[in-house]
């Protein structure tokens, strides 16, 4: 008896808590209490992002110099490799330039297969500006010798000057002491070729007789056992023609760019006559 | 010591004129830096191997230059020797002084390189010379005079410490 008068007057609560704890998940469930949990919930929600956005930014505040120090070696290392890539794109880019005037020259030497060449870089040019000379790094050591023929795939550049065991000195045909003795390919007109301290080219001793047009191509003529017949040199720019004079003369527009001269090549199997005793002296 | 360091700072400069200066001209002119360190080196107190630096400049330049041997050699000589006799007796000032021999030193090396290439048989005209090699390579010295005294003045600080008296 006494446990049913204890347990009655406390049950009745019990049971409508239950009931109506189950009735608030079923309602739940079944959507009806969302507009309430809404306006209950979202104060609350907001509230606690304000307060996570502030201890966040906290958080980060007081981890920063961490990740300051990590982004900036970070950033060092990445520009040491950006620096690094830099220079390896600037090499190859050289190599493929160099690469390019090789095949060049290769295909010149394969189309002149009767001549025997060796490649050789240009290191310096002559310190005073009295001469058209410029220095490369092959000598008597790789069989270059006095007087060879030196070429580019554009055409003739000068002859060897002098030589040393690791090294030659080219004097240019733009050289004011050079001279190149010449033909005209279209007219057949013979000539001479002189250089100038300016850096052109001046065509001389044409008869005035002989019909020369500008763009006409002059090439070596072979005479004169300085250079071989049949290379580049040039062709007529300006024309200069006087009727009193003996000859005349033409400006010419050179094959090579001589200041772009990185690799040449010297023909090894020419062998230059020096004719200057069968010359008669006055 | 001044000799021995002679030697590299005087072959560098070569290297340099050749392969990197001589490609870099104004108009048809380009500056003498060995030249100019000569000159530079002879106004210097205390220095008493200006001689020889001058004549181990000529040497090197006659090896590398196509001019006829010895004609850089016999420039440079003469070039120091008139930048000694400004030094002595007409210019205190160092700046007016090293403008003043850079102007002689470089007419006289050039004037020995067209009288060299004259003998030799290339005749290049006067007029053509003057514009385009002469006058913008003395321009260019002129440039580089003022600075160059200044680095050789340090190096013979360096080599000839001034001497105190206690």
């Amino acid at each position: 008896m006494s446990e049913m008068k204890g347990n009655s007057p406390k049950s009745v609560p019990t049971i409508v808590f239950v009931l109506v704890a189950v009735g608030l998940v079923v309602m739940a469930l079944g959507g009806y209490l969302t507009p309430v949990s809404r306006t209950l919930f979202n104060p609350l929600i907001e509230a606690q992002t304000w307060l996570a956005t502030r201890f966040q930014a906290i958080q980060g505040l007081l981890s920063a110099p961490a990740d300051v120090t990590s982004l900036r070696q970070s950033n060092a290392e990445l520009e040491a490799e950006i620096a690094r890539l830099q220079v390896q794109v600037v090499e190859l880019q050289q190599q493929l330039a160099e690469a390019q005037v090789l095949s060049s020259l290769v295909d010149y030497a394969r189309s002149r297969s009767e001549n025997r060449y060796i490649a050789a870089s240009v290191i310096g040019r002559d310190p005073s500006p009295f001469l058209h000379y410029v220095i490369i790094n092959s000598g008597s050591d790789d069989g270059i010798r006095r007087g060879m023929p030196i070429v580019t795939q554009q055409g003739l550049v000068g002859q060897v000057a002098a030589v040393t065991a690791g090294a030659a000195r080219v004097q240019l045909i733009t050289d004011p002491g050079s001279t190149v003795n010449v033909i005209l390919q279209q007219s057949e007109v013979e000539g001479v070729i002189r250089g100038e301290i300016t850096g052109e080219l001046n065509l001389e001793m044409i008869p005035q007789s002989a019909t020369i047009q500008a763009g006409d191509l002059i090439v070596t003529s072979g005479y004169g056992g300085g250079f071989p017949a049949n290379i580049l040199v040039g062709q007529v720019s300006t024309i200069r023609s006087n009727a009193f004079d003996l000859f005349q003369s033409a400006s010419v527009q050179a094959a090579v760019d001589f200041s772009q001269l990185e690799i040449v090549l010297v023909i090894i199997n020419f062998q230059p006559i020096d004719i200057t005793p069968l010359i008669p002296s006055n | 010591m001044a000799l021995i360091i002679a030697l590299p700072i005087l072959g560098g400069l070569v290297i340099l004129q050749s392969a990197i200066l001589s490609s870099m001209p104004l108009l048809m002119g380009t500056p003498d830096l060995v030249l100019i360190t000569i000159l530079a080196w002879s106004l210097q107190d205390r220095v008493e191997t200006v001689w020889q630096w001058s004549f181990m400049g000529g040497l090197i330049m006659s090896f590398v230059s196509g001019l006829p041997f010895g004609t850089y050699l016999l420039a440079y000589l003469a070039a120091t020797m008139a930048a000694r006799l400004i030094r002595r007796r007409l210019w205190k000032g160092p700046f007016m002084g090293m403008l003043a021999v850079t102007f002689i030193g470089t007419v006289i090396v050039q004037g020995a390189s067209w009288l060299a290439r004259w003998l030799t048989g290339v005749s290049i005209p006067m007029e053509q010379v003057l514009n385009l090699i002469t006058i913008p390579s003395l321009l260019l010295n002129l440039i580089l005079a003022i600075p160059a005294y200044y680095v050789m003045r340090d190096i013979a600080g360096w080599l000839y410490p001034e001497e105190i008296v206690v």
